[in-house]
């Protein structure tokens, strides 16, 4: 009867998920994926589910890609999901950049600058050719410095005249919407906090639409840079700051134009991008959207999707967008069946007879 | 299951869902921000309603979960093996048995009672998001019970179409006091709010807000003094029991147009089926 086949049923869900598992497996002959293959020659997928599953572990962020089949969207949800779960027990001193351990920096806006102007291993000047040759071992790079030294940034470098905005400190904790709800107006610790785990593609979409003239800025890379840091925290006990690792990030301060306003001399102001791992898009992208949705406190129109804060905060999560707009899977014939009745009365009463 | 707390949640989680819970319960209608997690499920597929259930879920508790009305369908299926598993408490089908409810977009057809709870799963807690977009704008909607535009687009829906065109997710008046979004149930089910003898709690959690209808709580469904609310259902009785007075699914039967009605309700159904057996 057609009513058992509409309505679903756990044996129909315990056949999908063997199926799934079957799938994901592939051919047995294959080996299976070690997470060390997933850590180390997927690194920026690895990187990727870390900053939107939003917790710093490599074999973690693996093991959810392996479980996912390579989808990262799906990857970093099962790293939240996990997330959520585990007990804090502290929070770390804030990283300091400035001693970032650099592998990469450049900066676009001067041709050399103190530290120099470091490539490191970038995709940035490769030819996107398909490489046809399985090759087995490179040889070792040459030029890797042994012991990387700290770089200081171009804000401060340039700060001195006044020409650039200094770093904000508004002396308020930053907020955490992992255990407070979002709330508009939204400071910018928590706009930072939500793009920062935001979805990679659609800040991208929306860092490229300032560029097109929607919230232009005219933007300028002051200062990338992709390295290692200190994770520093304050045991209580203790009362001093230990060192308990180090995590990569990626950092972009983007120097945007300003006109000035009526308290403000005119000056370049920065949007800012940080983000887990190697991960330039992202960090570029998110400081070009920090920056656009800075036009309210520097009092610029505010007239474009990028500037909007309540827009960008409340869509920018890949997780609930991909849960919501997936559930319409999910059986609506309850609503439906209201909606064809409702459309028969309105026919009816319209009087055509038809 | 190893290594999770009862119903999943930590204890802190579930203590600042409950403080959540009773400021809703305390101002009926209105939607309180809460800082939801992400749960296993996918948001959408019911996340706040399982926050909201594992928070006031105990060990003795009987859980019925239906989706559509049945208990049989696919997310149904998964949430109650969600709570079979992590909090192994008893599950049911039968809606007298059970102690709490946890649905998405009906509500059973047999009255509860006042020692019963009822979950609803809340895609959009907003009811004037179409309306008015901005949730910073919406919220000082709702202080200051500024509720014209919805009346507006009530007033419009009746010159244009004859009657209100909204047929699931139909707003309500909670208390006289706050607009609500009963959920995309059908407005078949919004009279079944009024005076319920069971606590009615609401969880978006996507959207990271809760609300609550008390027992006994007033619950009108928005309407005119000419325009009276009315419900809609298929002008037709089940195929299965007879039921002449319970929402009805329209189940396909062919390519020729033909149809048959059935309950929604599979347990109503089901039992009627029995009794008259």
């Amino acid at each position: 009867m057609a009513y058992v086949a509409v309505k679903g049923g756990e044996r129909a869900i315990d056949n999908a998920h063997a199926w799934l598992a079957e799938s994901r497996r592939g051919n047995l002959d294959n080996p299976l994926l070690s997470l060390e293959q997933i850590e180390q020659q997927l690194g920026r997928a690895v990187d990727r589910v870390m900053a939107e599953g939003s917790v710093y572990d490599r074999e973690l962020a693996a093991r959810a890609i392996r479980q996912a089949q390579g989808d990262l969207i799906e990857a970093a949800f099962l790293l939240r999901a996990y997330r959520t779960t585990l007990p804090r027990f502290a929070a770390t001193e804030p990283v300091e950049t400035a001693t970032m351990q650099c592998r990469r920096r450049i900066s676009a806006i001067f041709k050399d600058l103190p530290g120099g102007q470091r490539l490191g291993p970038t995709y940035d000047y490769t030819h996107r050719l398909l490489d046809f040759s399985d090759d087995p071992a490179p040889p070792p790079a040459p030029g890797v410095p042994a012991e990387p030294t700290p770089i200081p940034p171009v804000h401060v470098i340039m700060g001195r005249e006044g020409l650039l905005e200094p770093d904000p400190h508004t002396g308020k904790p930053p907020a955490d919407l992992t255990r407070e709800p979002l709330a508009f107006p939204a400071d910018r610790s928590s706009r930072l906090q939500a793009i920062a785990r935001g979805d990679e593609g659609f800040l991208m979409g929306l860092g490229y639409s300032t560029q097109r003239g929607y919230a232009s800025s005219h933007p300028f890379v002051g200062e990338l840079r992709v390295g290692e840091v200190a994770v520093e925290m304050t045991p209580p006990e203790l009362g001093f700051a230990i060192n308990i690792g180090e995590i990569t990030l990626t950092e972009c301060q983007m120097v945007t134009q300003f006109r000035g306003s009526r308290s403000e001399k005119p000056q370049f102001t920065r949007g800012y991008g940080l983000a887990f791992g190697h991960n330039e898009r992202r960090a570029m992208a998110m400081s070009l959207v920090d920056r656009a949705m800075r036009a309210e406190e520097l009092d610029e129109p505010v007239s474009a999707p990028a500037q909007n804060v309540e827009f960008v905060l409340s869509h920018c999560d890949n997780i609930e967008a991909t849960g919501f707009v997936e559930h319409l899977k999910l059986p609506h014939y309850v609503d439906f069946q209201s909606e064809l009745e409702i459309l028969r009365r309105i026919r009816t009463e319209a009087g055509d007879g038809a | 299951m190893n290594g999770y707390n009862f119903a999943y949640l930590d204890e802190q989680t579930k203590r600042m869902v409950r403080r959540a819970i009773l400021k809703a319960v305390a101002i009926p209608g209105h939607q309180v921000p809460f800082a939801g997690r992400e749960m296993p499920l996918p948001y959408g597929w019911g996340t706040g309603g399982i926050q909201v259930t594992a928070s006031v879920l105990g060990a003795s508790d009987v859980l019925k979960v239906i989706d559509q009305g049945a208990d049989d369908t696919t997310n149904a299926v998964s949430i109650r093996r969600f709570f079979a598993r992590t909090a192994g408490v008893r599950t049911t089908t039968h809606t007298a048995e059970a102690t709490l409810i946890q649905t998405r977009h009906r509500i059973p057809e047999q009255a509860l009672r006042e020692d019963q709870i009822i979950v609803y799963q809340v895609p959009a807690p907003e009811p004037l998001a179409n309306l008015e977009p901005r949730r910073a704008e919406t919220r000082q909607m709702h202080a200051l019970a500024e509720y014209g535009a919805m009346h507006v687009k009530l007033y419009e829906d009746i010159t244009r179409f004859g009657h209100v065109s909204i047929s699931y997710d139909y707003p309500v008046m909670v208390n006289h006091r706050y607009l609500m979004s009963p959920s995309p149930i059908p407005a078949f089910d919004n009279p079944k709010m009024h005076m319920m003898p069971a606590l009615q709690l609401f969880g978006a959690g996507r959207e990271k807000r809760i609300y609550a209808v008390p027992p006994y709580t007033h619950v009108r469904s928005l309407d005119f003094a000419d325009h009276p609310f009315r419900p809609t259902c298929a002008p037709a009785m089940c195929a299965l029991c007879g039921a002449g007075n319970s929402y009805l699914d329209e189940v396909v039967t062919d390519d020729l147009g033909g149809r048959r009605f059935v309950c929604s309700d599979t347990d109503h159904c089901a039992t009627r089926q029995a009794e008259t057996a």
